[in-house]
């Protein structure tokens, strides 16, 4: 072939170390795969957390009816009775992600479950992800500084927090793909809020540049001038009506088409103080000093070397990504869940500094090896495409023209790319070099602590994914003196629901399980995770804060049959209903103003021992939790809050417990039936209400179902 | 009480077709009696036993070589199984013949009773006398009342049956024996001769009853065994020439007992387990064969983590619970998995053809199943397949895809309903199946691999640019 023949040392040797990196990126692919399957060898192959159950019940219902169904799929199984158009509102990238990749191996009769596909999906596409990274910093500082942040992102804290095996969710796709879950496959409710404007417009951008380089390429120059004058002029007309239009539509909504989530990035305070139901969920508080160390680890060190190092030389890959960092520590620091955008940033920048400062020590210790003949040979030593380019110059220019067919694996494209910054300076950077040289001693030492950061860093992240990321979070489990021991509660009450009641009974709960309750339930839910009601989500928050009868009508009212409440009182689980009470108070307040937050704390603080006030020892949440929890030790002393419980002995006359789990965590009540109304007990129920409260009364004309 | 009335009248009809019927019928009925019969059922689980001893001797002038029995057509719909056997040799040398039942029809049989006959193994001349012994099984024949409980009530349940051993030949002398599982027995009907010590009702001995009698009883007693009852199951046996046999079971679990009303207490059930909950079953003990490997157990969203598996030479046992206590008319589903060794299962007969030897029912203790299948996938390329299983199943071919299948496995179905523990004995499948098809698949993916590497190289040296860069 060709390559043998002009073939000389360095030629082979760039072979070489084309496979020797393609090799390394390999096992960064499998590094950045295997470090996530630490919850599936602790836990079990099952899908995580809250959001991905919705996603995986998209898939699987993307899956049996196919694409067109899932297109127009109204689900009338959630909201209600609202229901929710799925197909327009939901990013469809991840879905048909897996949903495809489901297809392709089934075509090829491999019959692997949605599940299995869904759980191993963000593995998989953190693999991607590094590949990724490395592209793009290899654009930036060449490929040992993609190698490193490549490997620096398979296994930076921050993304694997979101991308073990089973968090089947965006995040864990978007990195990859960054684009690809954004463009408007599938509807335009998605894309209509004002925030993606930006990344169309990138989109669009890059496109037409292409295509007009493309064009460019074809025409003559003279043609091409006609072309562009013509295209512009129309183009131009065409844009001011388009972009007429979009103003007069984003205009006319109060937000001005933004939602609220993107808001509070741009004033953080902005949910606090108009949205309660952002700022009670906890991914959405400002990051706390910890969480940074916990996250990026010695990367917070290594960023600002690496922004020096894009300084000298600074070309516009290296500005593009001062750019995102900057932008990137701003948004991490507004939310918790954005420092998954800093992470990449991080890890690029990390990666170039790292290999910045190996390249600068190994050269100084090659340069001062006593053993090695002279300073001119050591640049032909050096297997980093710089050194080398002075020697092979010629031969390099000449494999450009003359053989096109000779080419490594990067695309032509890349590599034009690559050549024009990594030639001009690499002369600036000769001379520097021989100026740069620092002592032997210091160098050694200075590698050695670099590979002690790296190892420490190393050790950080697989114990991160072992230990502190790799909890599915619907079983919890813990460890006693008599071996671990399994809290399965949640599916013991979701798989008691789907079994034991009518495939179309309504369940009430805090929004915060409706996805799972849909998706492992399969039961009506009034509200879940996707919030885009905020009305409906205060009704739930004033029915679980209202007393018993008020929020027995308020059930009624909405068809629900049963009441589900998380109680950690008893075993201990700290994020349990109680202690979301007070958002529910909060949100319900919000629009109906006849629950007010400080009607459930004393003193202006949240208690549930005989301190606590009568308001909230009466509201539904209390009782359903507590009820007949004295009986469990004599005391009802929960071990959340630890302390007894204000109200001890109590009945419900609206309700009645249907079904409680193993260690208390899940508890699901039967709204009663109304009583019939046989003329001397209602007189009896009228006599009783007028007599004891006016607050029952008031409760009820209050309804907002009414 | 609609059914005591109906009993009632079909009794009446019984005595009264019987004594017209007395002279008029066929010779075989006439020409055998039962010198003294012995029934013992036994109603200490949900699935009802019935023991039955019967010493029958030919008064005809005719050999006569099968023996009929007769049941009421309300017990043969809940007939799951039927044995017989004759008892051979005297005292000690004593021992049983298993012999063919088949079911029949009786021309003079009144209101409708079924009827199997017994195939002797050699035909009983005049004067002679054999015993015989037969074992039935009955499901779903204990009604529950009240229909519904609560959680801390206990189960109790009817039991109906006749007093009278219902038998197209005249009876000399005949006992019945119930056993119930607890002393706790609300009432019995009492006719003649009636007694109860402890646990054990014993109706008789009675004499020299005619033909068809019939005496409806009704046992009123207290049984809080696990009414564990499958309502579907499907075993999926795939058998890879590769060493494995893998099986998948899915369960469809119900609690067939009394209905569970109101609520459901935890307090109650964990502070006091034998008053709260005391009808309710939890555990379930799967006994599998030895040797077993890679044993789950799970449900459509995941792992159930309460299980123990045990394992010696002989068999595994496997200790599960469902997610939560089945109560009353709730249900539970669930998956349970596991592997073995083909060289147990999976032999070579005389003709060289292949067969799988393996159990046919379900490997819970103590359960029925309601509706049965077992399906039997057989590697890729096997061909004539058959299946011989000793009761009447239904049989049918499907064809399954499974990892890397062109042409699909062929998958022997069978399919059989109200199954019993009595049924776990083993059937076969035969078929013919060539070993070269095992590496159609490895060779498949080699060629792949090789494609898609030839594929690459093509690529590297071919120019695909649309324009090329001066």
């Amino acid at each position: 072939m060709a390559a043998s023949q002009t073939s000389n040392g360095t030629t082979l040797r760039h072979a070489f170390g084309n496979v020797l990196s393609f090799f390394i990126l390999i096992l960064i692919g499998v590094l950045a795969f295997s470090i996530r399957l630490f919850s599936v060898i602790k836990y079990e192959s099952v899908i995580h957390e809250f959001d991905p159950y919705f996603n995986y019940r998209v898939t699987q219902f993307l899956t049996k009816n196919g694409i067109y169904d899932f297109w127009n799929w109204f689900d009338d199984r959630t909201w209600y009775p609202l229901g929710r158009v799925i197909g327009g509102t939901v990013y469809p990238g991840l879905t048909l992600t897996a949903g495809s990749l489901w297809w392709f191996l089934n075509s090829l009769n491999i019959p692997l479950s949605v599940e299995t596909i869904c759980v191993f999906t963000a593995p998989i596409f953190s693999a991607f992800t590094s590949w990724a990274t490395y592209l793009l910093t290899r654009e930036v500082k060449g490929a040992g500084a993609g190698l490193t942040a490549a490997a620096l992102i398979a296994m930076v804290p921050s993304y694997i927090s979101r991308s073990v095996a089973g968090s089947y969710d965006n995040e864990a796709v978007v990195l990859g793909t960054l684009l690809a879950a954004l463009v408007p496959v599938v509807g335009f409710n998605a894309v209509m809020t004002s925030e993606h404007f930006a990344s169309f417009l990138v989109f669009i951008i890059i496109h037409v540049v292409a295509f007009v380089y493309y064009i460019k390429g074809i025409l003559s120059p003279k043609m091409f001038k006609v072309a562009v004058t013509l295209v512009v002029s129309i183009g131009l007309l065409v844009c001011l009506a388009v972009v007429a239009v979009l103003v007069a539509l984003v205009a006319s909504s109060p937000t001005k088409g933004w939602s609220g989530r993107s808001l509070s990035l741009l004033d953080p305070t902005y949910a606090s103080k108009y949205i309660p139901i952002i700022a009670s969920v906890s991914e959405h508080q400002p990051p706390t000093w910890p969480s940074y160390f916990m996250d990026i680890n010695v990367l917070a060190f290594l960023v600002p070397a690496g922004i020096i190092a894009c300084f000298s030389p600074l070309s516009d890959a290296s500005s593009f990504v001062i750019l995102y960092i900057v932008t990137s520590v701003y948004f991490s620091g507004v939310m918790v869940r954005l420092m998954l955008v800093l992470a990449p940033a991080a890890c690029i920048l990390s990666g170039i500094a790292l290999s910045e400062a190996f390249d600068i020590f190994t050269r100084s210790i090659k340069f001062q090896l006593p053993g090695l003949p002279g300073p001119p040979q050591v640049d032909a030593g050096e297997t980093s495409s710089e050194s080398t380019i002075p020697q092979n110059e010629v031969p390099k220019t000449k494999t450009d023209k003359s053989a096109d067919t000779l080419k490594e694996r990067p695309s032509r494209k890349n590599r034009k790319k690559e050549k024009e910054p990594v030639e001009k300076p690499s002369i600036k950077s000769q001379i520097e070099k021989r100026l740069l040289v620092l002592p032997f001693e210091g160098s050694v030492l200075a590698i050695f602590l670099l590979v002690l950061l790296g190892a420490f860093y190393v050790v950080h992240c697989v114990w991160a994914a072992a230990e502190a990321y790799s909890a599915p979070s619907i079983v919890l489990t813990s460890q006693s003196h008599d071996g671990l021991h399994v809290f399965d509660d949640f599916r013991e009450a979701y798989a008691w629901l789907s079994h034991n009641t009518e495939v179309d009974d309504k369940v009430a709960s805090w929004w915060d399980y409706g996805y799972q309750t849909t998706a492992m339930a399969n039961r009506t839910v009034i509200v879940d995770n996707n919030t885009w009601n905020n009305t409906h989500i205060a009704t739930v928050g004033t029915a679980m804060s209202s007393p018993e009868k008020a929020a027995w009508e308020i059930f009624n009212s909405l068809d629900v049959k049963y009441v589900l409440v998380v109680f950690g009182g008893l075993v201990g689980y700290p994020s349990d209903d109680i202690n979301k009470f007070l958002w529910m108070v909060r949100i319900g307040g919000g629009v109906f103003p006849h629950i007010k937050e400080p009607d459930y704390l004393r003193d202006g603080q949240y208690r549930i021992d005989n301190q606590a006030t009568p308001t909230m020892l009466n509201s539904l949440m209390y009782k359903l939790c507590y009820y007949r929890f004295v009986d469990t030790d004599g005391k009802g002393f929960d071990r959340v809050r630890r302390t007894e419980i204000g109200k001890k002995y109590f009945k419900l006359t609206h309700f009645e417990e249907v079904f409680t789990t193993h260690h208390w965590m899940v508890r699901l009540y039967k709204l009663k039936p109304p009583k019939n109304r046989i003329r001397g007990k209602t007189k009896k129920s009228k006599a009783k209400s007028s007599s004891t409260s006016s607050a029952k009364k008031s409760g009820t004309k209050r309804n907002p179902w009414h | 009480m609609e059914a005591l009335r109906s009993l009632g009248q079909l009794v009446l009809a019984l005595s009264i077709f019987s004594h017209l019927s007395l002279l008029a019928y066929s010779s075989s009925t006439q020409d055998l009696q039962i010198i003294s019969a012995e029934r013992r059922i036994d109603l200490t689980s949900h699935i009802v036993k019935v023991f039955l001893t019967l010493k029958v001797e030919n008064i005809g002038t005719s050999p006569v070589s099968e023996v009929l029995l007769a049941f009421p057509p309300t017990q043969f719909d809940h007939l799951a199984s039927l044995k017989a056997a004759i008892t051979v040799g005297k005292k000690k040398k004593k021992s049983y013949v298993p012999l063919e039942v088949n079911p029949t029809e009786l021309p003079d049989a009144p209101n409708g009773a079924k009827s199997f006959s017994i195939l002797l193994l050699n035909p009983l001349n005049t004067g002679e006398t054999a015993t015989l012994e037969v074992l039935y099984i009955l499901t779903h024949s204990l009604e529950p009342f009240p229909a519904e409980i609560s959680q801390s009530e206990s189960q109790l349940v009817y039991y109906r049956d006749s007093a009278i051993i219902l038998s197209p030949y005249y009876i000399k002398q005949q006992t019945t024996f119930i056993r119930t599982p607890s002393t706790r027995v609300e009432s019995f009907t009492r006719v003649e001769s009636t007694n109860r010590a402890a646990s054990e009702i014993k109706y008789g001995p009675y004499k020299d009853r005619p033909r068809y009698s019939y005496s409806p009883i009704i046992v009123h007693f207290e049984n809080n065994n696990p009414f564990a009852v499958v309502e579907e199951l499907v075993r999926e046996v795939e058998v890879s020439h590769w060493g494995n046999l893998q099986i998948t079971e899915h369960y469809k679990l119900a609690h067939a007992g009394a209905r569970h009303k109101g609520i459901f207490s935890r307090v109650e059930y964990q502070s006091r387990p034998h008053a709260g909950g005391v009808s309710s079953f939890k555990h379930l003990l799967a006994r599998l064969p030895p040797r077993v490997h890679s044993v789950y157990y799970r449900d459509e969203i995941g792992n159930i983590s309460s299980s123990h598996l045990r394992t010696d030479y002989l068999r595994s046992d496997l200790e599960i619970e469902p997610r939560y206590p089945l109560f009353g008319g709730w249900k539970a589903t669930f998956v349970i998995g596991y592997g073995l060794p083909l060289e147990d299962f999976l032999f070579e007969s005389p003709d060289g053809r292949r067969y799988l030897n393996f159990t046919f029912g379900c490997p819970l203790a103590e359960t029925v199943v309601d509706k049965l299948t077992v399906k039997v996938v057989l590697p890729e390329g096997s061909k004539d397949p058959s299946a011989v299983v000793p009761f009447s199943v239904e049989q049918h071919l499907e064809t399954k895809y499974s990892y890397l299948d062109v042409a699909g496995r062929t998958v022997v179905v069978l399919e059989k309903r109200n199954v019993v523990p009595e049924h776990n004995s083993r059937f076969q499948v035969y078929y013919t199946f060539n070993p070269i098809f095992m590496l159609a698949e490895p060779l498949m993916l080699v060629s792949t691999f090789f494609f898609v590497f030839m594929a690459s190289v093509a690529y590297l040296h071919i120019d695909f640019s649309i324009c090329k860069s001066s």
